[in-house]
C-alpha cells in the first residue's frame, strides 16, 4: 500500500512538473499571465505530491513495513524511533527523496514569491516564469531519478520480517538528524539563483534589482550550507574518533567547493549592485554553484569515489553525467548568445577600493575552489587517463588552502574598511594604525609565551589586525551616534546595526570567520595526543590531565551492544569529568563503531578514544586528545549564521543606495563616508 | 573594446599570476600523490618507489603479527591472492579488529631494508552493508566481556 502510494505521488509529481515547466515557458514567452499562473500553481501542487511522498516514505519506515524495497534496506524494527525517522536519508534512494522534498519547497517559494511580485502590478516579467521553469526542470531531473533508477518504493519479492538497519555509522550520533537535511537545504536551494540567472539570460535582461532579488535567493541557501559544513565537521570530530574535523574528505569537498563559489558571488554580485560591474563573472560564479552541487552529489551518490560517507552505489552515474552535461552546455550557450546584456557600466578608478577588495577576494575563492576541485578529481583523471590508483594527499590542499585562506582572513577585516571607488593612503594610516599595533602585540605576547609555529603566529596575528578593523567599523558610528542622540551605548549599537543590516550582518558574518580561523589555526597547531594502554584502577597524564581507568564494562541496547571504558579526568588533583569513551557493536556493521567521550570546553577539549580492551575487562587502550580552542570552530560557524540570519532579516536598512555617480555616469570624488555599502 | 597598455598590463600581470599559480598547484599535487598498491604491485615496482608515499593494502597473514609492547611497534606480514608477501611494521596500537585474516590498508614509505614503514593502520572495510555470509560470524570477542560480568 505505501509503496504504491509513494510511487503514484511520485509520478505525478513528475508529470506535474513537466507540465508546469512547459507552462512557465510558454508564459514568460507569451507573457501570458494564464500560463505564469497555472505553472506556478502546479509549482504549488508538485510541493504537495512530493511531500506526500516523502510522508509516505516516513510512515513506512516508522511502522515497519518492509514491503516497501528502501526500509527493507534501512529499517530495522530494533532501531530507536528517532534513528528510524532520520534513516529515510541514510542510503542514495532517501537521501535523493529529500533532495527532491527540499526542492519542491524552494520551487513552491519561487512560484508564490513570484505571484505576489506580479500581483503587485507590475504585469508578466518575463524571467520569472522563465526562472520557474528553469527550477522546475531541476525538479523533473530528481523526480526522474525516484520514479525509476533510484525508486526507494520498489515492491519486495519476498517480505522480510525485519531489516538490517541503516549503516552503523549514521545511528551512532544525532548529528546524523541535524547535518545532512542543513547541508542538503544549502546545497539544494542553489538552484533557485542559478534558475533566476538562467532567466534572466533567457529574458535577455538584467533588471535593476535583479541583484538584490539573486542575491537574497542565495542568502538563504548559502546560510544553510555555511552551516551545514560546520555542522559536519562537528560530527565528524564526535563521531570518527580520530580527533580531527576535516581531512579533505571528497564528500567533504564536494560540499565546501559550492561554498566557495557561493561566497565569492556574495561579494561579487555588490559591486554588480553598486557600479553594474562584473556582470558576467556574477553570473559565471552562480551557475558554477550549481554545477558544483550537481558534480557533488555525482560524486558522492554515484560511487565513483570511495570514502567514509560513499555509503551507497548504483546505477544513478550516468544519468547525473548527462544531467551535468546538459546543465554545463545550456549555460555556456546561453551566456555566450546573451553576453551583450552583461556588458560592464561602469569601471575601476583606483586599485586602493572596495572594488579591488572584492576583485582579489573573488580571484582568492576561485582559486581555493580550482584548487579542492583539482584535488578531487584527479584520482579520478589519473585512474580513467593512466590506470593508476592514487589520492591526493591532505599536504597538498593544507599547502594550497592555508595561503589563501590566511589572504582571505586578512582580507575579511581590510575589505570592509576600504571605501568604494577611491581611498586614500592617509584614511587607511588612520584605519590600521590601532589594529597593527594590536597584532604586533598579540605575536609578541605568543611569541613569549613560547608560541614557535610560524604559521600559527602569522594566523592569529592577522586575525587579531582583521577583528580589529572590523571592531572599529562598529565602535566608529556606534560612538558617533551615542554623541549626538546620548543613547546608551549597547541602545546605539543595535540601532547602528539595524540601521544597515546587510552591511552590519555582513561583518557580522567576517567576524564568525575570524572567530573559526582561531579555532582550526589553534586546534591543528597545538594538538597533542597520546596513546595508552592502561590498567584498570591506574592513570596516565597527558599535558595537565590525568586519566584514570575506573572500569570496563559491556552493556545491551535494543540496536546495538557496547563495550565502556569508564574513566575519571582530573587537572592538578581534581575531578574535572568523568568520560566515556566506547566501542559499539552493530548487526549491520562487522567491525566495531567507537564513539569518543569528550569535554568540550572554550578553552580546550579534552577527547578519549576507546582504541581496545582485553577480553577480560581489566586493561584498555585509550587515545587521548587534547584540543585548545576547537570549539571556537563551531562557535565562529553559530555565529557566520546569526550574522547571515540578521541581514536577512526583513526590516529597513536592507538595500544599500545604488551609487548616484555610477547612474550619472560621470566619475566624480565623493566624500568617504558616504562611499561605503 | 579597446586594446590599451592599460588592458595590455593588466593582461600580462594575470597571465604571470596564472602561471605561478598552476605551477604551484601542479607542483603540489605531483609532491602529495599517494599510491594504492598491492604487494604483487609494489614488489613488481621494486626500488621505483623506495621512499615515495605508497597505501598499501591486502590480507593480514595469519600468525604473522607480533606486537612489541615496550617499543610500541607492531610487525605483520600483507599478501595478496597471488601469494606475495610485504614485511610491514607499523607504529601504535593496532584497531580492536585487527587480526590475522583480516584485510588492511597500511599507509607509509617503502624502504630499502624491505620492510614497509606505515604510519597508518587501517582494517580495511566497506561502509556498505552486506549480510553476514554463511558462515561467517560477527564478531563475538566482547561477548566473553559479557559473560565475565555475568559470572
Amino acid at each position: 500500500m505505501n509503496g504504491v502510494v509513494g510511487h503514484a505521488a511520485t509520478l505525478s509529481a513528475l508529470l506535474l512538473a513537466a507540465f508546469g515547466a512547459v507552462a512557465a515557458f510558454l508564459g514568460g514567452r507569451r507573457r501570458d499571465v494564464r500560463y505564469v499562473t497555472a505553472a506556478q500553481r502546479a509549482a504549488v501542487g508538485v510541493f504537495a505530491l512530493v511531500a506526500l511522498t516523502f510522508a509516505t516514505m516516513e510512515r513506512a519506515l516508522i511502522t515497519h513495513d518492509f514491503s516497501v524495497s528502501y526500509v527493507a534496506q534501512v529499517g530495522s524494527r530494533a532501531t530507536p524511533l528517532f534513528y528510524t525517522i532520520i534513516s529515510l536519508w541514510s542510503a542514495l534512494e532517501g537521501s535523493i527523496l529529500l533532495w527532491a522534498l527540499i526542492l519542491s519547497i524552494y520551487t513552491a517559494l519561487l512560484a508564490l514569491w513570484s505571484r505576489r511580485r506580479s500581483n503587485s502590478g507590475a504585469g508578466v516579467d518575463p524571467y520569472l516564469p522563465y526562472a520557474l521553469g528553469t527550477v522546475l526542470c531541476v525538479n523533473i531531473f530528481f523526480l526522474l531519478l525516484i520514479s525509476w533508477p533510484a525508486n526507494p518504493f520498489r515492491p519486495m519479492s519476498s517480505v522480510p520480517s525485519d531489516g538490517p538497519g541503516p549503516n552503523a555509522l549514521l545511528q551512532n550520533s544525532p548529528f546524523m538528524g541535524v547535518h545532512p537535511p542543513l547541508l542538503y537545504t544549502g546545497y539544494v536551494g542553489m538552484s533557485v539563483p542559478f534558475a533566476l540567472a538562467t532567466g534572466a539570460l533567457l529574458a535577455g535582461r538584467l533588471n535593476p534589482d535583479w541583484p538584490k532579488v539573486i542575491r537574497r535567493w542565495t542568502m538563504i541557501p548559502w546560510t544553510f550550507l555555511s552551516l551545514g559544513i560546520v555542522a559536519g565537521a562537528w560530527w565528524s570530530y564526535e563521531v570518527l574518533g580520530w580527533g580531527g574535523y576535516w581531512a579533505w574528505d571528497p564528500v567533504e569537498n564536494a560540499s565546501f567547493m559550492p561554498w566557495l563559489t557561493a561566497t565569492a558571488f556574495l561579494h561579487s554580485v555588490m559591486v554588480q549592485e553598486r557600479r553594474g560591474m562584473l556582470k558576467t563573472w556574477t553570473i559565471t560564479l552562480i551557475v558554477s554553484t550549481f554545477l558544483l552541487t550537481v558534480l557533488g552529489t555525482f560524486l558522492t551518490r554515484s560511487g565513483v569515489l570511495a570514502s567514509v560517507h560513499a555509503f551507497t552505489q548504483s546505477a544513478i552515474g550516468p544519468f547525473f553525467l548527462t544531467f551535468l552535461g546538459l546543465v554545463l552546455l545550456t549555460s555556456l550557450t546561453l551566456l555566450a548568445w546573451r553576453s551583450d546584456a552583461l556588458s560592464s557600466e561602469g569601471r575601476f578608478d583606483a586599485p586602493l577600493s572596495r572594488e579591488s577588495a572584492f576583485m582579489v577576494n573573488n580571484l582568492l575563492f576561485a582559486s581555493f575552489a580550482f584548487v579542492v576541485l583539482l584535488g578531487t578529481m584527479f584520482p579520478l583523471i589519473a585512474e580513467a587517463a593512466r590506470g593508476v590508483k592514487v589520492s591526493v594527499g591532505g599536504p597538498y590542499f593544507n599547502q594550497m588552502s592555508v595561503p589563501i585562506a590566511l589572504t582571505l582572513v586578512f582580507l575579511a577585516g581590510v575589505g570592509p574598511a576600504l571605501p568604494w571607488r577611491k581611498g586614500s593612503l592617509e584614511l587607511l594610516r588612520g584605519k590600521f594604525r590601532w589594529p597593527t599595533i594590536a597584532a604586533l602585540a598579540t605575536g609578541i605576547v605568543l611569541v613569549a609565551a613560547g608560541v614557535r609555529a610560524p604559521l600559527a603566529l602569522l594566523a592569529f596575528a592577522l586575525t587579531v589586525f582583521s577583528a580589529g578593523l572590523l571592531v572599529a567599523e562598529f565602535a566608529g558610528p556606534t560612538s558617533a551616534r551615542h554623541r549626538t542622540t546620548g543613547e546608551l551605548w549597547l541602545v546605539a549599537l543595535w540601532r547602528v546595526c539595524t540601521s544597515n543590516r546587510r552591511r552590519y550582518g555582513g561583518y557580522m558574518a567576517h567576524a564568525g570567520i575570524l572567530v573559526l580561523a582561531v579555532g582550526v589555526a589553534s586546534s591543528s597547531t597545538f594538538r597533542r595526543e597520546q596513546e595508552w594502554t592502561i590498567e584498570v584502577g591506574t592513570s596516565e597524564q597527558l599535558g595537565r590531565y590525568q586519566v584514570r581507568l575506573d572500569s570496563v564494562w559491556a552493556v545491551h541496547e535494543s540496536n546495538r551492544d557496547g563495550v565502556i571504558a569508564a574513566t575519571t579526568v582530573s587537572v592538578g588533583g581534581r575531578v574535572l569529568t568523568r568520560l566515556n569513551p566506547r566501542l559499539n557493536y552493530y548487526k549491520s556493521a562487522m567491525e566495531p563503531i567507537g564513539t569518543p567521550a569528550v569535554r568540550e570546553s572554550l578553552r580546550e577539549d579534552i577527547y578519549l578514544v576507546l582504541m581496545a580492551y582485553t577480553a577480560d575487562g581489566k586493561r584498555a587502550t585509550i587515545k587521548a586528545i587534547a584540543s585548545p580552542l576547537v570549539a571556537w570552530i563551531w562557535l565562529g560557524g553559530g555565529i557566520v549564521g546569526l550574522g547571515a540570519l540578521f541581514a536577512l532579516w526583513p526590516g529597513a536598512g536592507g538595500a544599500p543606495r545604488r551609487d548616484p555617480v555610477a547612474e550619472l555616469g560621470r566619475p566624480r570624488a565623493r566624500p568617504v563616508s558616504e562611499a561605503r555599502v | 573594446m579597446m586594446w590599451n597598455g592599460r588592458r595590455a598590463g593588466i593582461a600580462i600581470g594575470g597571465g604571470v599570476v596564472l602561471l605561478i599559480f598552476a605551477y604551484l598547484v601542479w607542483g603540489g599535487i605531483g609532491s602529495n600523490l599517494v599510491y594504492f598498491l598491492t604487494p604483487t604491485e609494489l614488489l613488481a615496482k621494486g626500488s621505483s618507489v623506495y621512499g615515495t608515499s605508497v597505501r598499501l593494502g591486502g590480507i593480514v597473514e595469519d600468525g604473522s603479527i607480533r606486537w612489541d609492547a615496550d617499543r610500541r611497534e607492531l610487525r605483520f606480514r600483507l599478501h595478496d591472492e597471488n601469494a606475495k608477501t610485504v614485511e610491514v611494521l607499523s607504529t601504535g596500537v593496532p584497531p580492536q579488529m585487527f587480526s590475522g585474516g583480516i584485510g588492511a590498508v597500511v599507509e607509509g614509505i617503502w624502504t630499502p631494508d624491505g620492510v614497509f614503514h606505515s604510519h597508518n593502520l587501517m582494517v580495511k572495510h566497506s561502509n556498505e552493508y552486506r549480510a553476514p555470509m554463511p558462515g561467517t560470524k560477527p564478531p563475538e570477542y566482547y561477548r566473553e566481556l559479557f559473560r565475565k560480568q555475568q559470572s
